[in-house]
C-alpha cells in the first residue's frame, strides 16, 4: 500500500495547529500511524491470518471441573480418528513456567491436577479444525473431585484444601506488610479518622482478537512461533525453558496484536502447546482460541476487597493512611505477586500522606487466574481512595476539588514509600475539569437524580524494574542507515494498537530531519530486534523512545563528521531538517540526507547505530521497593456527570471531562485515542463488567461470551471532553509521559461520587448496577444507611511489617527492620 | 490391528461449487457446504481482511457487505451468496484511491489495534450510502452492533463524520478538539 501513502508529512489538523514546547517538525503533530493504512485496508496480518503449507490445526481439551485430581486420561479413541496427527497430555510438557520467577506454577497441560474449569488437559493436532474438535470429544478423562474454592473467604476458611503446594500457607499465595513512618502517630494527630470498605469486581480484557499462535519447527532444530502476544521477550524465555531448547534456537515473532490491555502479557499454554506439536509432527501447527477459551486465559483485573483507614485534619490534610487489600487471585500466580503490591504502592502518589501502612493478601481460588489489566492492580486502590476523599470532603464541608488541590503531592518530591515524583500537573488538571464541567455552579446543586463527581489519579510511565532481575537495558534500538536515504529502526517492542511502532518512526524522523514515511520499522521479532521488555506498565514510549533518541544521536554524530569535512562547516553548526543536512548560518549550504549517508558510508563503512535505555535507580532500597518506582508519573483528573433514575436504579453516564498530564505528546491524536479508550474502559468497569462465576455450580464462568459479558456498545459510551496538559518531563523522550492506562483510573470513582451527588447514596463497589443503587436508595428511604458495599473484612494472620522510615524522618530508603533485629541480638 | 474411524463430518463434506462476485470480480469457489461465508472468504479465498471475534454474531468484526447491506459473515452460510455481490475491506478502495472512510480512519487514529476496523468500515460505508450526512445518533445506531475495545468509539464517530463531509465534496479537516483536545 506504499503507493497510496504519499509523503508522511500529511497530517490531520490542518496547517497552523499549535505545537507546544519546542518547534518540532514531527513531534507533537498528528501524523497518521505507520500501520494505519494497512489496518484500514485489510492488509495487516494478525496471527490467525497466517497460513503455512501443510499446516495442522490444534484444539485443546479443557477441564470441565474446577478442582480435581486426574485419575486417568484415555486418548485411544482420539488416536484412531483419521486426520489426527498428534496428541499431547501433561506428561509431554512436565516443566513448570510462569511470567514471574517467583511463580513458576503453571503447566502447559495439567500434570496431576486441574485447578479451574478451562485448564487444558490434552491437545490434538489434526489436519483441520473439525477433525481436531471431533478428536477432543473422543478423549476420556476421569477426575477425582476435590473441594472447590470460589471466593476469598472460602480460600481463607479452607486451608486444608490446598490449590497449590507453595505460597505462604493454606491458599494464601502472598502476604505483604509495609509501614512507612508511624501510622499510629499519624492517626493521633488527626482530627478525624475514618475507615471505609470498598470492593472492586474482577473484569477481563475482552480483546476483539482471540488469542492465536502458529508454530513451525525446522530440521536444524530451530523453532519459530508467531503469536498475538504483548511480550515476545518473556514468551521467548518461557518457551525455551519448557521446550528445553536453547534460547538461541527459539524465535518469537509478535504479530500485530488485536487488542491486549494486559491480557496477552503472560506466556500461555496454547503458545507452548503448538510449539511442542510442531516439534512432534514436523509440520506447522496453528491454534486460534474460541471466545470462550479467551475467557479462561483471562489474567484480568483482580477482584479486590479493601479497607482504607485514613486520619485527616479539618482542612482535609491527611495525617496517615492504613490501606488493606485482599485479592482473589484465581488458580495461578501469573503476575499476581506484582499485582498484590500494585493494590497499594501508588496510593501515595496523588496527595501528601506523611505515614502510610499497606497490607495485602492474595489468595488462590479455583477460577481463571487474574493478572495485569490496564492499570494493573491500581484502579482498585484508586477507587477506594478517591471515593473516600469524596466522603472526607463531605464530612468536612469542603469542596472536594479544592481540597484535593490543597493537599496534592508536590513536584520533584519523594513519597512516604520512596517513590520519586517528577512533574505533576494534577492541580492544573483539576482546574481544567472543574472549569469545563462548571463544577462550582453545579456540584451539590443539581436536581435530584442528576449529579457530578470528581476523582484524580496518577500512574507510572514504565515500571522501574524488569520482571526478572538483571542489569541490562529495558529497551534497545538499532538503526540501519542505507544509501536510499531511508532508515530502518529495529526494536523488540510490540505494537498492540497504541502506536508504538509509529512512535519509533516519529522520534527517529524528528532527530534525523527526515519524514516518518522515510522510515521502516521492524519490531517484535526476537531474532531480528534488540530486546525491549514488552508492552506493559505504560513503558514503551518512554523507554523505546529514549533508546531511539540515543541511537539517532549517535547516527547524527557519524553523519556530521562526513558532512562537515565535505562542506567545511563546523559540526556543531549542522542541522538536520527537511530531508537535508545544512549549515544553520547559511541554510543554502548543505546536502540531502541521502547524500550525507553516502559520504558517511564512504568514510566509515556500513552505517548502523544502537541506543538503549535503563530506568534510573529507585531511591527505595528495601525489599519490595522494586514495585512502584517509575521514571515519571502521569496525572489526571476527571469529572463524571450522571443521570440516576431513582425508580429503577439505572445510572446513565452522560459525559466525562478528563484532563490528562501526559507530558509532551509525541502525537496528540494518538494520546487522545489512549485517553478516550481509557475513559471507555473505566466506564465499562464502573458500570457493567463482571468476571463472575457460579459458585454453586462447579465454579463455571457465568457468561464467557461477548453477548452476556457486558461491555459498552456505541449506545452506552458517554460523551467525552478531553484536555491535554503537555508539560514536558525531563525523564521522557521530548518530555513525554504515559497516556494508555492512567486516565482509566479516576473514571470509576468519579462516577460513584457522581451517583452520590445525584441521589445521596454511596455505592462502594463496582460495577454500579441498578440493583445496588436501588437497594441503597430503598435503605436510605427506610432511615438506614444509604449505602451499598462490603460490610465485613476478612482476617488473616499477617507477618511483622517491613518498617521503612520516611524521607522526612531521616530515612535512607532502607528498611529499619534489620537494624532493629540486630539491636535486639 | 489399528482400526481407523472415519470422521462423520468429513464424510458428508462433498464440496459445493458456486459463483458470485467479490469486490467487483466474478469468482468460482468450491468449499465444504457447511462453511460460513466468513470461513469461505478467509480460508478458501485468502481474504483475511475479514476478521472474527466470536463466530457467534456478537461482536461485528466479521461484517461484510452483501449486495450493499452489512451482514455478519459468521452467521450466514457461504452457499447463500451464490449470484450475489460481496464487498470486503480489501475491495473498499477504488483502485489506488482509498475510500474516504479509510483515509479518515487512518488520519484520526480510529483504527487502534485495527481488529474491529474492517467490520466497522464496511458498516459505516453502508450507512453513508443510505444516509450521506448522518447525525452522531445515526452513526451510533448504525455501529451499535460493532464492538470496539480500544477507541471508546469517539475517533470512529469523528472519522465517519469527516468522511461524510469529504464525500459531499467538502474539503473538511478534523476538528481541533478531536486532535489536540479542548483548550
Amino acid at each position: 500500500m506504499d503507493g497510496s501513502r504519499g509523503d508522511g508529512s500529511k497530517a490531520a489538523g490542518g496547517n497552523g495547529a499549535p505545537t507546544k514546547g519546542k518547534p518540532y517538525r514531527v513531534i507533537g503533530k498528528p501524523n497518521p500511524k505507520v500501520d494505519a493504512w494497512d489496518k484500514c485496508t485489510g492488509v495487516t496480518k494478525f496471527a490467525d491470518d497466517l497460513v503455512l503449507p501443510r499446516m495442522l490445526h490444534a484444539k485443546l481439551l479443557r477441564s470441565s471441573v474446577p478442582h480435581a485430581r486426574i485419575v486417568r486420561i484415555d486418548t485411544s479413541k482420539a488416536e484412531k480418528l483419521r486426520g489426527v496427527k498428534a496428541i499431547l497430555t501433561g506428561k509431554d510438557l512436565p516443566i513448570p513456567y510462569g511470567i514471574l520467577p517467583v511463580s513458576q506454577d503453571e503447566h502447559a497441560l495439567a500434570l496431576e491436577k486441574v485447578r479451574m474449569v478451562g485448564d487444558p488437559v490434552a491437545a490434538i493436532a489434526a489436519v483441520d479444525e473439525d477433525v481436531a474438535t471431533e478428536a477432543v470429544d473422543l478423549i476420556e478423562v476421569e477426575y477425582e473431585l476435590l473441594p472447590a474454592i470460589a471466593s476469598i473467604q472460602e480460600a481463607l476458611d479452607n486451608p486444608e484444601t490446598r490449590i497449590h503446594e507453595y505460597g505462604e500457607f493454606g491458599n494464601v499465595h502472598r502476604r505483604q506488610v509495609y509501614e512507612f513512618g508511624d501510622v499510629e502517630a499519624g492517626f493521633s494527630e488527626a482530627d478525624f479518622v475514618r475507615e471505609d470498605l470498598t470492593f472492586y469486581e474482577g473484569s477481563t480484557h475482552l480483546p476483539l482478537e482471540q488469542h492465536a499462535s502458529l508454530a513451525q519447527f525446522f530440521h536444524d532444530g530451530k523453532l519459530t512461533l508467531w503469536s498475538s502476544t504483548q511480550n515476545p521477550h518473556y514468551l521467548h524465555r518461557s518457551l525455551a525453558k519448557v521446550l528445553e531448547l536453547p534460547q538461541s534456537h527459539v524465535r518469537v515473532i509478535a504479530t500485530p496484536c488485536g487488542g491486549g490491555f494486559g491480557g496477552k502479557c503472560d506466556p500461555f499454554q496454547h503458545e507452548i502447546i503448538v510449539s511442542k506439536l510442531a516439534m512432534v509432527t514436523g509440520r506447522p501447527v496453528k491454534i486460534c482460541l474460541t471466545r470462550e477459551e479467551v475467557f479462561y486465559c483471562h489474567r484480568g483485573r483482580h477482584p479486590v476487597l479493601m479497607a482504607t483507614k485514613t486520619g485527616f485534619k479539618k482542612d482535609g490534610s491527611i495525617t496517615a493512611m492504613h490501606h488493606r487489600t485482599f485479592l482473589d487471585g484465581g488458580a495461578y500466580g501469573g503476575h499476581g505477586a506484582a499485582s498484590t503490591f500494585y493494590t497499594g504502592v501508588l496510593q501515595t502518589t496523588t496527595y501528601k500522606i506523611p505515614h502510610y501502612r499497606f497490607e495485602a493478601v492474595r489468595v488462590f481460588t479455583n477460577k481463571a487466574p487474574c493478572g495485569p489489566k490496564r492499570g494493573h492492580g491500581t484502579p482498585q486502590g484508586r477507587f477506594a481512595q478517591e471515593v473516600q476523599m469524596d466522603k472526607i470532603a463531605e464530612q468536612l464541608g469542603l469542596d472536594p476539588a479544592e481540597m484535593r488541590q490543597r493537599h496534592a503531592v508536590e513536584p520533584n518530591s519523594l513519597t512516604a514509600n520512596w517513590l520519586r515524583i517528577g512533574t505533576t500537573g494534577m492541580s492544573q488538571c483539576i482546574d481544567k475539569v472543574v472549569g469545563g464541567s462548571r463544577w462550582k455552579e453545579r456540584f451539590r446543586k443539581l436536581p435530584y437524580g442528576k449529579g457530578i463527581g470528581l476523582a484524580c489519579s496518577a500512574y507510572m510511565t514504565g515500571a522501574g524494574t524488569a520482571i526478572y532481575w538483571n542489569k541490562m537495558p529495558h529497551s534497545g534500538v538499532q538503526l540501519k542507515l542505507d544509501r536510499s536515504g531511508g532508515v530502518t529502526v529495529f526494536c523488540g517492542s510490540s505494537d498492540i494498537g497504541q502506536g508504538s511502532d509509529s512512535i519509533l518512526a516519529y522520534i527517529v524522523a524528528e532527530e534525523l530531519g527526515i519524514e516518518p514515511a522515510d522510515i521502516r520499522v521492524v519490531t517484535a521479532d526476537t531474532d531480528l530486534t534488540p530486546v525491549d521488555l514488552g508492552s506493559y506498565s505504560s513503558r514503551v514510549t518512554l523507554m523505546t523512545g529514549n533508546a531511539a533518541v540515543q541511537a539517532a544521536e549517535r547516527a547524527k554524530k557519524i553523519l556530521v563528521q562526513a558532512v562537515s569535512e565535505k562542506l567545511e562547516v563546523p559540526t556543531d553548526r549542522l542541522i538536520f531538517a527537511d530531508r537535508r543536512v545544512f549549515d544553520m548560518e547559511n541554510p543554502e549550504k548543505g546536502m540531502s540526507f541521502a547524500e550525507a549517508v553516502w559520504l558517511a558510508e564512504a568514510k566509515f563503512g556500513t552505517l548502523g547505530t544502537t541506543g538503549s535505555y535503563t530506568p534510573p535507580n529507585a531511591p527505595g532500597k528495601f525489599k519490595g521497593s522494586g514495585v512502584g518506582p517509575s521514571p515519571a508519573y502521569s496525572y489526571c483528573a476527571a469529572v463524571a456527570e450522571v443521570n440516576v433514575n431513582p425508580e429503577t436504579g439505572i445510572v446513565v453516564v452522560e459525559r466525562v471531562w478528563m484532563a490528562h498530564d501526559g507530558g509532551q505528546s509525541i502525537n496528540p491524536v494518538l494520546v487522545m485515542g489512549q485517553v478516550e479508550g481509557s475513559i471507555y474502559m473505566g466506564l465499562s468497569e464502573a458500570m457493567m463488567e463482571e468476571m463472575t462465576y457460579r459458585g454453586n455450580r462447579n465454579v463455571v464462568h457465568k457468561f464467557p461470551s461477548f453477548l452476556e459479558y457486558k461491555s459498552p456498545t456505541t449506545f452506552e459510551m458517554c460523551d467525552v471532553i478531553t484536555y491535554l496538559l503537555e508539560e514536558p518531563d525531563s525523564a521522557g523522550p521530548f518530555g513525554a509521559k504515559e497516556a494508555g492506562q492512567g486516565p482509566l483510573l479516576p473514571v470509576p470513582p468519579a462516577i460513584a461520587n457522581a451517583v452520590y451527588d445525584a441521589v445521596g447514596v454511596r455505592i462502594d463497589e463496582v460495577p454500579i448496577t441498578p440493583d445496588k443503587v436501588l437497594k441503597a436508595i430503598r435503605a436510605k428511604a427506610k432511615g438506614q444507611e444509604g449505602r451499598f458495599g462490603p460490610l465485613n473484612f476478612p482476617t488473616c494472620p499477617m507477618p511483622e511489617a517491613v518498617l521503612v522510615p520516611t524521607p522526612w524522618s531521616g530515612g535512607t530508603g532502607e528498611s529499619a527492620k534489620r537494624e532493629t533485629a540486630l539491636a535486639k541480638a | 490391528m489399528k482400526k481407523v474411524k472415519k470422521s462423520s463430518k468429513r464424510a458428508a463434506a462433498q464440496k459445493a461449487h458456486i459463483t458470485f462476485k467479490v469486490n467487483g470480480e466474478p469468482v468460482e469457489v468450491a468449499f465444504a457446504p457447511h462453511k460460513t461465508l466468513l470461513e469461505v472468504l478467509r480460508e478458501d479465498m485468502a481474504l483475511t481482511g475479514t476478521k472474527h471475534g466470536c463466530e457467534l454474531g456478537e461482536c461485528g468484526c466479521c461484517a461484510v457487505l452483501v449486495d450493499g447491506q452489512p451482514v455478519l459473515s459468521c452467521l450466514v452460510l457461504g452457499l447463500t451468496v451464490e449470484g450475489r455481490e460481496v464487498t470486503t475491506v480489501e475491495g473498499m478502495a477504488e483502485g489506488a484511491r482509498l475510500d474516504p472512510l479509510q483515509e479518515a480512519f487512518a488520519e484520526l487514529g480510529a483504527a487502534q489495534c485495527g481488529y474491529c476496523t474492517p467490520g466497522i468500515l464496511l458498516t459505516a460505508k453502508a450507512l453513508l450510502e443510505k444516509v450521506p450526512s448522518p447525525s452522531r445518533q445515526q452513526i451510533q445506531s448504525a455501529l451499535a452492533g460493532n464492538l470496539c475495545r480500544c477507541t471508546g468509539y469517539i475517533k470512529i464517530y469523528e472519522a465517519v463524520e469527516l468522511a461524510a463531509a469529504r464525500k459531499a465534496g467538502n474539503p473538511a479537516t478534523p476538528r481541533r478538539e478531536s486532535v489536540y483536545g479542548w483548550q
